[in-house]
């Protein structure tokens, strides 16, 4: 770092670190504090993650799409696990729908989508070194590693992993006679998402710190880009939610491991009463959803944000409503803490109380319209460019208004008492958030994939992967609100209780089954392309989609520290694509307006008088030139 | 001595930042704002499980109240503690730093007597909600106060190595802040028990 000023003495007790140290394999690679590579590691680990969760969907996919199915092939995996007449065992697959749930919520949408883009995109978009504290960020990613190998390896005990749906209700998780996964996979599901809890509150103290406290000269809150505000939002989310869940898994821990009654009241199994008096299951679900509500918007977020720089890059245009779409991240933020009770409606709520969580959840389909409206108005008579990562952007656009419009169905407190439980629950939230942030997710791998790896995805891999996901995925959900409508529920191994559910929708769980697995199929494809790529794509070049972004104005594969020399100062807003008059059809944020008198906007030209100080004030948010 | 308030003298003005809050004291507000969730769920838990009735009635042993009591004389010392780094006066620094941990300690021990006291009251961690919460609510504050006390110790370090004072006050500040919190936290959760108990 040859711009590192040395001369200036801050205090004489702290010491200029020296930033040119080589650094061991493990240093740099395994725990790294370097944002990048930790974000890589979020996204390995995330895409493993997301292979095994995706997996486990589609082996009780071929439960409930063929029931009567041979599954002996699948016996060297599962082992006991198909029983003696070739079938599932009916615990295990409650087993496989929890740990999906688990996984795909927490581990993949979570982690390996927050972790993975909050960390690499937040320093270099904001114009800061590293993340506010590499120690805590290297920290964060490896609870969230123990936390994996932890809920991995209940999927390996005797009795299974944890089998009382993802929520984890007590009764039936608190009481290991219940399920055998309410023994031991239990215990090791709540030690996990204790760690993953923490590593989420030391990732997002980090994230919010580093957007607050490190952004380059020039860059204020009303030029930051939307991923920026969108992951600040959402570590915000999983700062005040996160605890709470931690409080709720820390009682029922007590309630399982000392006998406290704080979830069980009288309970009878098998005939014999058990000592607990006095709990109720219902606080659970309070605690459980006023984290659970939340937790939507933490997967969602993140890839409103992704989608929302995207599409404005390969749009050619400013994204429409910048402001607006802030305040909209910022109205949704913020009922996302006071809906969290829709989730009961039939837990016995006062109507009255009912009402009102159905009146705060409609509101919420005003600034999410606001966010959708603007991304096709972003699109309209854009010069557009058809990149595999527009196509998944706008294919989360898709997914998120036709998920979006269910939501006003379940949102009815009237329509959830014949809804609640059924597969249009999962088909709603599927399309919504699953989708919809996988989406994301997709997206901004193969947006970011050159600056994080330096080579470019195949585009035609990524076509055929975005169609057949695209395709796949609409099968997979759409159906499934009329078998949800026609009342079947949702985590039932099999429909055999009643006459009509043995008849009726047999061709379309088959038809659900295999749109399933031709979708996670086309995900080989994003694997294959993805491994590909990182050893034998096509080189990067500096700024391959003609962004503003800073990001783009370090080299191509950053080093320690970001950018070689001073960090560039900013001048605009991230937006400036297809300015009229400008020579170009995009102005990156670094461009002083002063520069481009054939464009600005007359207001702009009275803002040249302040660039002067921005360029000639001192960064004195760069971390190399703080003692540490 | 002399030396180290020479060098001190030295060094030139330091530039303002553009935020005035370094992103450690502001990582230490983003994790007390994570503790304060922890405990609002906690506490909101404690009123909807209370609300539901089949309540345990029972008195909050006294011991509790001479906790509080030495707990609020460690947070006036640790606030003494920053004034005299201020100050530059260092064994005013290194005594009432000093006072602060003992003070700490003592206020762990005391609220374990108060554990004692429940058991004897027959009030148990197993068995009605109501005695449950109360070893949660101490033993939650307890494992943060043990936090606190930690980081007090890096302080305690660094102050009798006479790298704390008027120049380099961050460390004492994070634990100041850090150490008045978990004493609001205490006084909050002790007001609370009363009234609700």
């Amino acid at each position: 770092m040859a711009t590192v000023d040395t001369s200036l003495v801050h205090d004489a007790h702290t010491h200029e670190h020296d930033h040119h140290e080589p650094q061991s394999f493990w240093r740099t690679y395994v725990f790294s504090e370097d944002h990048k590579t930790i974000a890589k590691q979020y996204l390995i680990t995330g895409i493993l993650w997301a292979v095994i969760g995706i997996g486990m969907s589609i082996i009780f996919r071929l439960q409930l799409g063929f029931p009567k199915m041979s599954m002996a092939w699948l016996k060297p995996i599962l082992g006991e696990w198909i029983n003696e007449s070739n079938q599932l065992d009916p615990n295990f697959y409650l087993a496989l729908v929890t740990m999906h749930g688990t996984i795909m919520v927490f581990f993949v949408l979570t982690a390996g989508l927050s972790g993975t883009f909050s960390n690499f995109l937040i320093p270099l978009q904001v114009g800061a070194r590293d993340m506010a504290s590499g120690f805590l960020n290297m920290l964060s990613y490896w609870f969230f590693f123990v936390a994996g190998v932890i809920m991995f390896s209940s999927l390996l005990i005797e009795t299974g992993p944890a089998g009382g749906g993802w929520v984890v209700y007590p009764p039936l998780s608190a009481l290991p006679q219940a399920n055998p996964g309410s023994g031991l996979g239990m215990t090791l599901w709540l030690v996990s998402m204790a760690l993953f809890i923490v590593s989420q509150l030391l990732g997002g103290i980090n994230y919010i710190t580093t957007v607050i406290n490190l952004r380059t000269r020039g860059m204020t809150f009303s030029k930051l880009p939307l991923t920026i505000w969108a992951f600040f939002l959402t570590a915000v989310l999983g700062l005040i939610s996160f605890p709470v869940l931690l409080s709720a898994a820390l009682l029922l821990i007590f309630d399982r491991s000392f006998g406290t009654s704080f979830y069980l009241s009288e309970i009878y199994i098998n005939g014999e009463a058990l000592p607990n008096v006095g709990g109720s299951p219902i606080l659970f679900q309070h605690l459980f959803w006023f984290l659970g509500h939340p937790e939507v918007y933490i997967v969602m977020l993140p890839a409103l944000g992704i989608t929302s720089e995207i599409i404005a890059t390969n749009s050619r245009k400013p994204i429409f409503g910048y402001r607006a779409m802030i305040a909209s991240m910022l109205g949704i933020a913020f009922l996302a803490f006071i809906v969290w009770a829709h989730h009961m409606f039939v837990t016995g709520m006062n109507p009255f109380l009912g009402s009102i969580f159905m009146f705060l959840t409609l509101i919420i389909a005003v600034p999410s319209a606001v966010k959708a409206f603007n991304y096709i108005t972003t699109l309209w008579r854009g010069n557009i460019r058809f990149t595999p990562a527009m196509l998944f952007s706008i294919g989360l656009v898709s997914f998120f208004i036709s998920g979006g419009v269910t939501g006003l169905i379940l949102g009815n407190s009237a329509l959830d008492i014949q809804l609640h439980d059924t597969y249009f629950v999962v088909a709603h939230f599927h399309l919504v958030m699953g989708a919809s942030s996988a989406f994301g997710l997709l997206a901004g791998v193969y947006h970011w994939f050159p600056k994080m790896f330096g080579r470019m995805m195949n585009e035609k891999l990524g076509y055929i992967h975005f169609w057949l996901s695209f395709a796949g995925i609409y099968c997979v959900f759409f159906p499934m609100h009329y078998t949800g409508i026609a009342g079947f529920p949702r985590r039932y191994y099999a429909f055999t209780s009643y006459e009509w559910t043995k008849t009726i929708f047999t061709d379309l769980n088959a038809f659900i089954s295999i749109a399933a697995i031709v979708s996670f199929g086309a995900q080989f494809l994003f694997l294959f392309n993805f491994f590909y790529s990182l050893f034998r794509g096509r080189k990067a070049t500096q700024n391959p989609w003609k962004s503003n972004t800073l990001e783009w104005t370090t080299p191509i594969e950053p080093g320690h520290g970001n950018w070689p020399g001073e960090i560039p100062a900013v001048y605009r807003w991230p937006y400036d694509y297809s300015k009229p008059g400008a020579a170009d059809d995009f102005i990156p944020q670094t461009v002083p307006y002063s520069q481009t008198p054939e464009s600005n906007l007359p207001h702009e030209n009275e803002l040249i008088a302040f660039e002067k100080e921005i360029e000639e004030a001192e960064n004195l948010n760069d971390q190399f030139r703080q003692p540490h | 001595m002399n030396e180290e308030l020479e060098s001190v003298n030295f060094i030139e003005q330091e530039p303002e930042e553009t935020l005035s809050m370094n992103p450690r004291k502001f990582i230490l507000w983003l994790f007390i704002v994570s503790i304060i969730m922890l405990f609002a769920a906690m506490t909101s838990a404690y009123l909807v499980r209370r609300a539901e009735g089949n309540w345990l009635e029972y008195d909050i042993p006294p011991i509790f109240g001479y906790s509080t009591a030495v707990l609020i004389v460690s947070s006036l010392t640790i606030h003494w503690a920053y004034w005299a780094a201020k100050k530059d006066r260092f064994n005013t620094l290194k005594t009432a730093i000093t006072i602060t941990f003992v003070a700490g300690m003592a206020f762990l021990y005391m609220q374990f007597q108060g554990w004692v006291q429940l058991v004897d009251q027959k009030v148990f961690f197993v068995g009605n909600p109501a005695g449950s919460f109360m070893y949660v609510f101490t033993g939650l504050h307890a494992f943060h106060l043990i936090s606190g006390l930690i980081v007090l110790l890096f302080a305690l370090k660094a102050s009798f190595q006479l790298r704390v004072h008027a120049k380099s006050l961050d460390q004492i500040e994070i634990a100041a802040t850090y150490w008045h919190f978990l004493d609001i936290l205490w006084i909050y959760l002790f007001l609370f028990l009363i009234y609700f108990h």
